[in-house]
């Protein structure tokens, strides 16, 4: 039998999703073929503003690469367009004078941005924000020029914006309305956002019209009807977008705003079909990415000959993608005469909620800087929910009871990759999943935003039937067992084990070697448990710590050496700058824990740099002490109450080089005033009169944390043996790669001062560790005087090419 | 067209530790050459698909690779991006005779 035809003309997000859909229910009956104008594989439109803040790259955006289209034989046909399509004979011919015959046609053309049609607006540096060239163009642009403006205060406008100020420019935002993003939010919303972002650095233009682009070739400027002139190098128009219809009306296929489509998705002509942006449903287009997985699925059913009830339509949600604001709605927005509403203000903390409710059902809600309702709502809206059913819910789910149990199957839990609770479900329970990762693995849920994590988790503990905040408590180390870390280090100790490949064979790995979780990790407990007889393992090292520096993208590394509390002086300034000259260093930095960051040195040159340097590591790539960050203290400062850079670089030269879970920073500041920011460290001490406080767990990183205060000590004494017992206390009952912050807050402070208040334990704690002290040795000078450790791991090979 | 592959002597074994990656380059080609635990020498394109990384430097698990950029696990026999991660660098033949270790480029 010969295959159907099917071509897609548009290869976005919605045509591909089509695809996907058509795939899953006929995987040989059809012969794909897809036309895109654009030069990429399928990428993730919604994701673009991302891109332009910096959060992520082009590459991560991509949602089926080259390999996809292959996998699944579908001839992709990028960079060329459609210009014609012959629907008698069903015929379709590109800009290169393609000509493909069809038995099926998907039209996914999406949509243009609007473009005011104003005096200058074919100037150079004007552009629109729709696709990866925008995008390149105006990271480009802000390496050469200043000041940006972006007409439109909406929600492309606005994502926009945010990325040009990442991009260190200059914005002004012109809106024409009296508030930002007036089509999805009130005034009060809309004032609220205005406020934020004005904080963030965006200058806004309110109730302004732009009459005309102004400069020579290039823009220089805005010209408004008021008569009033704003510079700018860069002009972004972000006003709207309008569905891109014009294949279709060249075809003869009927077109209102959109290709006008029944609820099976086929156009006024048989056997095309249009979906996506391009489209228009009961007189509705949809210009965002959600109604797409439904509108999609009906038209795979109905290409597929399965019968199905077809689309009906969606509501509509938007969120504002802005790092550092949380914006939501969805259904109605603004009250009229017949909605009563629920108000929540709250001026103090910026945070704002209205639902609006249409004969006792939810029609609509805004929320404004806490949005963990939003899906919640979504669902309620797009049900049509009973106000008193929102109200319930808001009571069960303060006693703890997970909305997610409540959800239809058919719900999307994954906005942004169309993955719906039966979806997970079907992976849990048909392929056994037991974690987050492996969910997000196995169905995409929660790859792009993230968002739905907490969703995710919910279902995955229901599914499994384990509360997923206990399952943590035995979580294996990695894959390849089921033994938690206190198993394994239980088992090492018992049997006397003294090879990572002795650990997996005798507790039955599944794997026969291992994995990049296990092999470090038991590298360190081995060492941690016999610290005297262990002989480490580089294979089980990360390459940081295997070569002693930090690998940078490149495949180059930084080297940093130690500073003690971060104090120097005029030889080792002049020693540094010549190493740096010598060796070509691309850069200097100082560290946030006050050292030298000399980047861009090649591996083979590492051992010489060493060498020349003549100072010890500074372990920047260490899971062991970083560096103690001291104030200047009371030799200078005129608050100082304490020696804090004397204190410093005792527990420095005291504590370095010794293998900890995590890596650990410690911070001394001489007074309250905590320049040495001793509150966000693992151990930080602060001086106050005549005596030290001493605070543990913080963290300053991805989860910030304040220390909790362990207790208050008068001598230096005191503070070495505490400091000694913690951190002896933290490397043996730590899980690798745990912070302090989380270990504190596992273990609970109050048994933590027990143990280290016990005497005998504190003495028998500073004694192992000080076993562990005695063995180790400054890797740097290891490295320059071994030439077996030289060769085997920094030298590479060159082999020369003969050219003939 | 038919490539006829160059073979080029690179390295000897001792000057290879087990299960850790060297660093090769022929020319402007770069290969990760790696000594496995069961003592096969296998060579594999020294750049990871996802952004680049040297897979040289990366932490070897039987016949896996594990990218120091981010984590992405990679076959050393064939060259395939192992789930959910997807891709493949190019792999070289190896060929060792005597002590001497040779890529089929």
């Amino acid at each position: 039998m010969t295959k159907q035809k099917i071509v897609l003309v548009g290869n976005g997000m919605a045509g591909i999703r089509s695809l996907e859909e058509i795939i899953k229910l006929e995987k040989n009956k059809f012969e794909l073929t897809v036309f895109g104008s654009e030069p990429h594989p399928n990428y993730d439109r919604i994701q673009l503003s991302k891109v332009l803040q910096g959060d992520t790259t082009v590459e991560d955006i991509t949602l089926h690469d080259w390999n996809w289209y292959e996998k699944n034989q579908i001839t992709l046909y990028t960079g060329e367009t459609v210009i014609k399509v012959d629907t008698e004979n069903q015929i379709i011919y590109s800009n290169k004078n393609r000509a493909v015959e069809y038995d099926k046609l998907i039209l996914a053309t999406g949509s243009l941005p609007f473009i005011l049609p104003l005096p200058g607006a074919d100037k150079k540096g004007v552009t629109a924000f729709r696709n990866i060239e925008d995008c390149q163009k105006m990271i480009e642009y802000s390496a050469h020029y200043k000041r940006a403006a972006v007409i439109g205060g909406g929600l492309l406008g606005l994502e926009a914006a945010r990325g040009l100020l990442n991009l260190g420019m200059k914005v002004d935002v012109i809106h024409i309305f009296d508030y930002l993003m007036e089509r999805q939010l009130d005034k009060t919303a809309g004032k609220l956002l205005q406020k934020e972002l004005e904080s963030q650095g965006m200058n806004f233009l309110m109730n302004k019209q732009t009459e005309a682009i102004v400069g020579e070739n290039r823009v220089e400027g805005i010209r408004f009807k008021d008569g009033e002139l704003l510079e700018a190098d860069l002009v972004v128009m972000a006003v709207g977008i309008k569905p891109n219809v014009q294949l279709a009306c060249e075809s003869g296929i009927p077109v209102k705003r959109g290709i006008t489509v029944n609820d099976y998705m086929e156009t006024g002509i048989q056997n095309v079909f249009a979906v996506g942006e391009c489209a228009e449903h009961r007189e509705v287009v949809y210009g965002l990415v959600s109604p797409l997985y439904e509108q999609g699925k009906a038209l795979a059913k109905k290409i597929c000959e399965i019968p199905g009830e077809g689309y009906k339509g969606s509501t509509l949600s938007t969120k504002l993608k802005v790092s550092g604001v949380d914006v939501f709605s969805a259904g109605e927005i603004n009250e009229n005469t017949n909605t009563k509403t629920i108000k929540e203000f709250n001026d103090y903390q910026g945070t704002y909620k209205k639902i609006l409710i249409e004969e006792g059902q939810i029609s609509g809600a805004v929320l404004f800087g806490n949005t963990s309702e939003s899906s919640k709502l979504l669902r309620m809206i797009n049900q049509r929910s009973d106000i008193d059913d929102y109200l319930v819910s808001k009571k069960t789910e303060d006693g703890g009871v997970s909305l997610v149990a409540g959800f239809p199957d058919e719900e999307i839990i994954c906005g942004c990759n169309g993955v719906t609770k039966a979806d997970i479900v079907e992976a849990i329970q048909s392929q056994g999943l037991n974690t987050f990762e492996e969910v997000k693995g196995c169905t995409s849920a929660s790859r792009s935003c993230g968002g739905c994590k907490p969703l995710v988790t919910d279902l995955l503990g229901l599914t499994t039937g384990t509360d997923s905040s206990l399952s943590s408590q035995k979580e294996p180390i990695c894959e390849c067992t089921t033994l938690s870390r206190d198993e394994v280090v239980a088992e090492i100790r018992d049997k006397n084990l003294s090879h990572t490949r002795e650990v997996m064979n005798v507790l039955d790995w599944k794997t026969s070697e291992g994995c990049s979780k296990c092999k470090p990790a038991l590298n360190y407990y081995l060492g941690m448990i016999n610290p005297a007889e262990y002989e480490d393992e580089r294979e089980s090292r990360y390459v940081n710590e295997r070569l002693h520096a930090n690998i940078q993208k490149d495949g180059t590394f930084s080297v940093v050496p130690r500073m003690y509390g971060g104090v120097t002086n005029a030889k080792d300034l002049r020693t540094i700058a010549d190493v740096a000259d010598k060796y070509n260093v691309k850069l200097i930095k100082l560290t946030g824990g006050q050292r030298m960051d000399l980047f861009g040195i090649q591996k083979e040159d590492l051992p010489s740099v060493w060498a020349d340097l003549d100072m010890p590591s500074g372990y920047a790539y260490g899971k062991t002490l970083r560096t103690v960050k001291t104030c200047v203290g009371e030799n200078f400062c005129r608050f100082g109450t304490q020696d804090s850079i004397s204190l410093g670089q005792m527990l420095e030269k005291k504590f370095e080089r010794v293998g900890t879970p995590h890596k650990v920073k410690m911070g001394v500041s001489a007074c309250p005033r905590n320049c040495a920011e001793s509150g966000i460290k693992d151990v930080g001490f602060v001086g106050v009169d005549g005596a030290w406080e001493i605070y543990v767990g913080g963290n300053g990183g991805t989860h910030l944390k304040s220390a909790d205060l362990l207790c208050k000590v008068k001598t230096t004494e005191e503070i070495m043996e505490i400091t000694g017992a913690f951190l002896q206390y933290y490397r043996e009952t730590a899980n690798y790669l745990e912070r302090t912050s989380v270990w504190v807050q596992r273990m609970g402070l109050d048994h933590i001062k027990a143990v280290i208040d016990d005497e005998t334990n504190k003495q028998q704690l500073n004694e192992r560790l000080n076993d562990a002290l005695s063995v180790l040795k400054d890797p740097w000078k290891e490295a320059i005087n071994s030439e077996e450790i030289q060769s085997s791991l920094y030298k590479s090979v060159k082999v020369p090419v003969e050219t003939k | 067209m038919e490539k006829v592959l160059q073979r080029k002597k690179v390295s000897t074994l001792s000057e290879l530790p087990r299960n850790l990656g060297k660093t090769v380059s022929i020319g402007s080609l770069e290969v990760a050459l790696f000594r496995l635990n069961n003592g096969e020498v296998r060579a594999i394109e020294n750049k990871c698909p996802h952004r680049g990384g040297v897979l040289a430097e990366g932490i070897i698990s039987g016949e896996y690779v594990f990218c120091p950029m981010h984590d992405w696990k990679i076959s050393i026999a064939d060259g395939q991006v192992q789930k959910p991660d997807t891709g493949c660098v190019q792999t070289f033949g190896v060929e060792v005779e005597n002590e001497d270790v040779y890529v089929l480029y």
